[in-house]
């Protein structure tokens, strides 16, 4: 699980990032750095604070305090300049646009590194057929690598939902990042999927892409990241290789809740049913949000 | 069903008799002789006398010789002829029904008897009373209605649904009207294919110019209720799809033979108020093409477009030349066209630009309050409220006729030895500006940018994770569709030789007016090229037809918009992606999966 990278950078470095709805703190104080071919995992009961630490990342929200660095220069907090740096990301509850086809969505991807405007467009100016077919080419290599080639014209909503997952990771690498977010990757998939996700991930690592993973599947980062930072209730209590993190009682105590006080893991469930309504809430409420 | 091939045809009729139960109980082949012996009848009938008199409109009084109304019911029941032998195998007519046989019967039955029972309708409540009708009229009544009974004694195209086996008498109505989808088509070689695409716009001119032809109401009432009868059996017979599966194969040659075909037009018309109802059908079928971009790609929903077009034609009045304007400049056309799209452009990018940071709802109703504040600042620039612009409520009248290349379109010429009128002229440069759009809104669509609307029409959120500038680009499609529009006003301002700012209203009697706009976009189809132009033109043509219900025009819209949105969301063109998304048809309508060789993956772990 070592990295073959002669030299390491620092990619991502966040620090200080502090998210506050109204009274509520959804990420408090949080440092975390994720250097290049590197594959670190975010991990932390629900409700933790995980999305919205990726929502301050990608420039969907602005965060309250802190900032985020990408290989040393400060991201503006708009999502596509973030995406234009070079920071992708995928969804927790899928995004993708569902009535076009499996290669116009990986094509949308392919936005920010493609110039053509609208004058090249109906003008129809000499780069432009080269353009689109160079663009085309590099969507069907990623839809090879991800194995939807052969479903490239179906709809996006009419693929099964593993298959869904992956082209929502086609589509962000469309983007020819450096780092990958990834909400989730396996939330709904049955075991072999996740297999088959873990093997898409480290083959996207060869790719010199680095990788920030939210997960609930212990297994998975177990297997996969090199590090673990671990989130609870909006601030990051440890930080270490995946199995070290594993066996910290802090963690257990967080995910199982304490044994010794009241009645065990009453607290927590309470805790993260409240967290849910206020996200439900949240959701109804704010139009950047996207959970 | 879908993979049925035009040889297992035989098999799969049979294999319905035996699942389904005709709504008349007749064995198969009586029923069918019944059929074409009434609609035989029906034709028949259409060349006697049907009234005595020709005070009914169109005179049905000519033995011999089948004239107005009859003439529907004569092409009616020879469609009806058609389908029903093509029904008994004959070769050299299969070719009518690749998908469904029966129920096209069935449809063009029942429009002829629409139409031979209206017709009779209309000429007792005209004339008072059923004894004005002649023997051919009962002949040809009686015929349609056998012909129909008939027709409901075949058995249906295709078994029951599963979520219905055994359906009552309605559901075995309203089932022996469906069909299945026609398979894949024989392949032909591709001049007998662009000759089938130049005949199927052949045939949509005719009747196209036919129904603007019209002369009086009851005449039009018949060719609605024909057409829609028959368009509907031609789609069920399967026509319809392999006709467009054709022009989606020659793009190029579709759209050429639709312009040429368009351009046909003014010439089989040779009254001038016909060919200026086609040159207003064409101004709004532009302007609502140009909204297309806006709602149908980009996704915004903009109630107040209408007052884009006005701009244009405001800016183009004002130059024109016209003793009114309070400008006095006189441009060439050339210059004329820059300015009032620029103008448009402008007025588009300064709404825009503090509009478009709001979403959904609140987009619409902005728009739609700066609508009527472009209306109202037009009656408002009067001398008297404010400074003397535009003259208020009497606008810019006397804007003289365009001059193009020494071509003065106000008077007649004479073009093949056919007289183009004033109307006419303005039709054919119109039409250019239609080809213009045409071509806009298709290249921006394929292209990088057109993409990116759809991503935000999809999901906003999304779009700009991927690196897409939703603000920008969402400008960017606003201010191209204000643009289109403003072309259009420019020749609309010249066509109607004044501009008012009554004209350019939300909601109005008068077609080009934002609400009609987006119905004929969301009527036609959104996002497609075909739809907003025909659903532009249905909705100028039928109320300028059917000006005797001008009171309940409103009404009529609105029940009829409710109508399509409970039976068909799509809009009448539907692009492949919204017939997807309403109707659940699961994979069927998606390419067949190619099977990649073995290890053709970049990282064949990554595929499991
Ligand atoms: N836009 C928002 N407005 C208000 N509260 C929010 C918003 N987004 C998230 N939250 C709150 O932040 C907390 C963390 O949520 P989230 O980041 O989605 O958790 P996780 O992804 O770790 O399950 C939750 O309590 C949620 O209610
Ligand atoms: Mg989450």
């Amino acid at each position: 699980m070592t990295t073959t990278a002669p030299t390491t950078t620092t990619v991502l470095d966040a620090s200080n990032v502090t998210m506050r709805f109204g009274g509520l703190t959804a990420v408090r104080s949080v440092d975390l750095t994720v250097n290049s071919g590197e594959i670190v995992g975010l991990i932390g009961p629900n409700g933790a604070g995980k999305t919205t630490f990726f929502n301050c990342l990608t420039g969907l929200y602005v965060p309250t305090e802190g900032k985020v660095e990408y290989k040393g220069t400060v991201l503006p907090p708009k999502p596509h300049l973030v995406t234009q740096a070079g920071i992708a990301r995928t969804f927790q509850n899928i995004r993708l646009f569902a009535n076009m086809t499996v290669l116009e969505n990986v094509l949308v991807g392919r936005h920010t590194r493609t110039k053509e405007g609208l004058w090249s467009a109906l003008l129809r100016l000499p780069g432009f057929k080269k353009a689109e077919e160079a663009s085309r080419e590099r969507a069907m290599e990623l839809l090879e690598f991800t194995g939807l080639a052969a479903k490239a014209d179906h709809l996006a909503r009419n693929l099964p939902y593993g298959e869904q997952r992956k082209l929502e990771i086609a589509r962000a690498l469309a983007s020819e990042p450096g780092l990958l977010l990834l909400d989730e990757p396996t939330a709904g998939m049955n075991p072999q999927e996740t297999r088959a996700a873990e093997e898409l991930i480290f083959a996207i690592r060869d790719k010199g892409i680095a990788v920030l993973v939210i997960e609930h599947d212990i297994r998975f980062i177990m297997n996969l990241c090199d590090r673990v930072a671990v989130l609870v209730q909006g601030e990051k209590i440890v930080e270490g290789p995946a199995d070290v993190v594993q066996a910290d009682e802090r963690v257990i105590a967080a995910y199982l809740g304490t044994p010794f006080e009241g009645a065990p893991g009453q607290d927590e469930a309470a805790e993260v049913e409240a967290a849910e309504a206020g996200a439900a809430e949240a959701h109804s409420t704010t139009e950047g949000d996207d959970k | 069903m879908t993979t049925k091939t035009p040889t297992d045809k035989t098999t799969d009729t049979t294999e319905a008799t035996a699942t389904t139960t005709p709504v008349v109980p007749l064995p198969p082949a009586v029923a069918r002789a019944t059929t074409v012996a009434g609609s035989a009848v029906a034709l028949i009938g259409t060349f006697l006398a049907w009234t005595w008199t020709d005070e009914f409109p169109g005179n049905l009084t000519v033995t011999g010789y089948p004239g107005g109304l009859q003439v529907l019911t004569l092409v009616g029941a020879a469609v009806t002829l058609l389908f029903a032998l093509s029904g008994y195998g004959i070769k050299g007519l299969r070719w009518l029904t690749p998908g469904g046989t029966n129920s096209p019967v069935l449809l063009s039955a029942l429009g002829v008897l629409g139409t031979t029972g209206y017709t009779l309708g209309a000429i007792s409540q005209e004339l008072g009373g059923l004894v004005n009708l002649e023997p051919g009229a009962w002949v040809s009544g009686i015929g349609a209605l056998v012909a129909v009974l008939g027709a409901l004694g075949l058995p249906a195209d295709q078994p029951y649904g599963a979520d219905e086996p055994t359906p009552g008498l309605w559901g075995r109505i309203r089932h022996s009207l469906t069909a299945p989808e026609p398979g894949r088509a024989r392949e032909l070689p591709s001049w007998a294919e662009i000759l089938i695409i130049a005949a199927g716009f052949g045939v949509g001119l005719y009747v196209f110019a036919y129904g603007i032809g019209t002369e009086y109401s009851e005449l039009f009432i018949g060719f609605l209720v024909t057409a829609a009868f028959g368009f509907t059996a031609v789609t069920r017979a399967g026509l319809l799809k392999r006709l467009s599966a054709l022009t989606a194969k020659h793009r190029n040659v579709t759209l050429t033979a639709a312009f040429v075909a368009a351009i046909c037009f003014p010439f089989t018309q040779s009254n001038d108020q016909f060919a200026l109802i086609g040159a207003n059908i064409l101004i709004f079928a532009t302007v609502a093409l140009g909204l297309n971009v806006v709602v149908g790609l980009a996704g915004l929903l903009d109630l107040g477009y209408v007052a884009f077009l006005g701009v244009g034609a405001y800016a183009a009045a004002l130059v024109s030349g016209s003793p009114q304007s309070s400008i006095g400049v006189h441009f060439p056309f050339w210059a004329a066209v820059l300015t009032g799209a620029v103008a448009s452009l402008v007025f588009g990018v300064v709404i825009g630009a503090p509009t478009l940071r709001l979403r959904g709802d609140y987009l619409a109703i902005v728009t739609l309050g700066f609508g009527e504040i472009f209306r109202i600042t037009m009656n408002n620039l009067n001398g008297n409220s404010g400074p003397d612009v535009t003259n208020g409520s009497n606008g810019i009248p006397n804007i003289p006729d365009l001059e193009v290349f020494g071509f003065n379109l106000g008077v007649p010429h004479d073009v093949l030895g056919h007289e183009l009128t004033r109307s006419g002229n303005y039709y054919l440069l119109m039409l250019l500006f239609t080809a213009i759009v045409v071509l806009v809104f298709r290249r921006s669509a394929e292209s990088r940018i057109g993409r990116a609307w759809v991503a935000i029409r999809e999901d906003e959120t999304a779009a700009t994770a991927m690196g897409i500038n939703g603000f920008r680009l969402k400008l960017l499609a606003f201010a191209l569709g204000a643009c289109l529009a403003g072309l259009a006003g420019t020749v609309q301002a010249h066509v109607s030789y004044s501009v008012t700012p009554e004209q350019y209203q939300f909601a109005g009697s008068v077609p080009p007016n934002s609400a009609f706009l987006l119905a004929a976009v969301i009527l036609g189809g959104m996002g497609t090229i075909s739809g907003p132009l025909i659903g532009a033109a249905l909705l100028y043509l039928i109320p300028a037809k059917l000006q005797f219900m001008a009171e309940y025009q409103l009404l009529l819209f609105g029940a009829a918009l409710m109508l399509l949105m409970r039976f068909r969301p799509e809009g009448l063109v539907a692009d492949r992606r919204k017939q997807l998304e309403f109707h659940e048809t699961g994979q069927l309508d998606v390419p067949d999966d190619k099977p990649l060789p073995d290890g053709a993956t970049g990282v064949a772990k990554a595929g499991a």
